[in-house]
């Protein structure tokens, strides 16, 4: 195994609070893959919510602060290197709170001033290392140890796998990226689709793998995201997609449920499926639909994935 | 400049097939974008730029679409998907897969007028574009007042 391998084979795991609701398909399927994998996960104690989008639009120095907390916890409390979020909008809350420790002294002095009043250790810039599910899977396994784990197969499954905004942007507070070969894209991201491309998927070729999905427009005008949303799967079914794969909360309950109302308000039905990609690899580790959570998602893909004998 | 109700139209036509080539279609998808890109520098009040970046009119204009709102990052790479297009389709236009790629990127197009638009509709929707937000706030936190 090498150092680099070895960095990823225990994380402090910070799940944040949409895996532990609406996400608990994308919560469960995480912890049963890593299992599968042999990738340990330690829950970060205590764990508090990342800021999200609620807090940053109201302080955004607050918003840094809490998710210090949980960075500050796992460095100071649980002595780990890396905190893994699988959720895009955690994972994009702490590399801005690293990015702002590191360059706004401004923060750095509230963030301190908040963590003594809270009573526990300032997170200081560079004690963790934050990564996201996929850079867990592609750092600490890579394509080929995946391969050599395989129990079943994704068989020619197309699928189109759609990163969100949240991942990639802004690209500054993502410095490890764009670094070359063996490094994310902030433009055309690709870990997922090599590692389900590694589980014998086929990758359609997908123009909007980080277009918005009308997210925070979801509540505030419903039917700009609808209609977001909406594209984005029909493009998904234009490009030969039978699948969506995903890797953030916001964007697969947003395409989930969008999909419902593309076809109640706008008579607009559409039949791509919606799966995490960690519900996808796990079938293909030879995890049941069960364990991976099928039956949670509002998509109901599990006749679909037995007609195609990946299930 | 056409309207908003007019650019929606085009992109419906040229998503179903305008019988026109590629290649002009490839461009006039362009052409459609900037004119998205135009309301939404029009509606900043703003002159929309005649520059071009790496030889896109609409590079430049969502650039200058971005200037103190960064919420506008959003739609980068829509934009640079459509340039990408462009020059895949105006670069071969014979290849086997001509007609799918015109389509994807009638669709990417469709993207950014549902983007922009939206953002129109709904004023400072953009603040709650959650990936955007600056990271550098003018204004003083609340936590440092």
């Amino acid at each position: 195994m090498s150092t680099a391998k070895g960095k990823y084979q225990k994380v402090a795991y910070y799940p944040g609070c949409a895996l532990e609701g609406t996400a608990h398909s994308y919560n469960r399927s995480t912890q049963q893959v890593g299992k599968a994998l042999g990738l340990d996960l330690v829950e970060v104690k205590n764990w508090n919510c990342c800021g999200a989008m609620e807090v940053k639009n109201i302080d955004p120095k607050l918003q840094t602060y809490l998710s210090s907390r949980v960075m500050a916890i796992a460095a100071s409390e649980m002595k780990m290197d890396v905190v893994m979020a699988p959720c895009n909008g955690c994972y994009h809350n702490l590399k801005k709170a690293e990015y702002d420790l590191a360059h706004d002294p401004a923060s750095v002095q509230v963030v301190d001033r908040l963590s003594k009043k809270a009573g526990h250790a300032t997170y200081e810039a560079g004690q963790v290392e934050t990564i996201h599910a996929l850079d867990w899977i592609m750092h600490g396994i890579g394509e080929d140890g995946l391969k050599q784990r395989l129990k079943g197969s994704l068989q020619g499954l197309k699928v189109a796998n759609y990163y969100g905004c949240m991942y990639t942007r802004p690209r500054h507070i993502f410095p490890e990226k764009d670094k070359g070969p063996g490094t994310e894209s902030t433009s055309k991201p690709h870990f997922m689709d090599d590692l389900l491309g590694a589980a014998g998927a086929v990758n359609v070729e997908f123009p909007l793998k980080t277009a918005c999905c009308g997210g925070a427009h979801t509540l505030s005008d419903s039917d700009t995201s609808t209609k977001l949303v909406l594209n984005i799967l029909r493009t998904a079914e234009a490009a030969g997609a039978e699948v969506i794969a995903t890797e953030c909360p916001t964007c697969h309950s947003g395409l989930e449920m969008h999909q419902v109302r593309a076809e109640k308000k706008f008579n607009q039905p559409t039949k791509v499926k919606i799966l995490y990609f960690t519900q996808l690899l796990g079938l293909a580790l030879g995890l049941s639909p069960r364990q991976v959570g099928v039956h949670e998602n509002i998509s109901d893909s599990l006749g679909f994935l037995r007609e195609k004998g990946i299930a | 400049m056409r309207s908003l109700a007019e650019i929606e139209q085009r992109l419906d036509e040229l998503e179903a097939g305008a019988g026109v080539s590629c290649t002009v279609a490839a461009a006039e998808l362009v052409e459609l974008g900037e004119a998205v890109l135009e309301h939404w520098v029009n509606a900043k009040g703003l002159a929309p730029t005649q520059d071009t970046r790496e030889g896109f009119r609409l590079l430049a204009l969502h650039r200058q679409g971005c200037t103190d709102d960064p919420s506008f990052n959003a739609c980068r790479e829509t934009c640079r998907e459509l340039a990408y297009h462009h020059n895949l389709l105006t670069s071969d236009a014979e290849h086997p897969a001509t007609p799918q790629r015109l389509l994807m990127m009638a669709m990417v197009a469709r993207h950014l007028f549902l983007f922009v638009t939206g953002k129109m509709q709904v004023a400072a929707l953009g603040d709650f574009c959650c990936a955007s937000r600056p990271i550098r706030q003018q204004a003083e936190s609340r936590e440092t007042g």
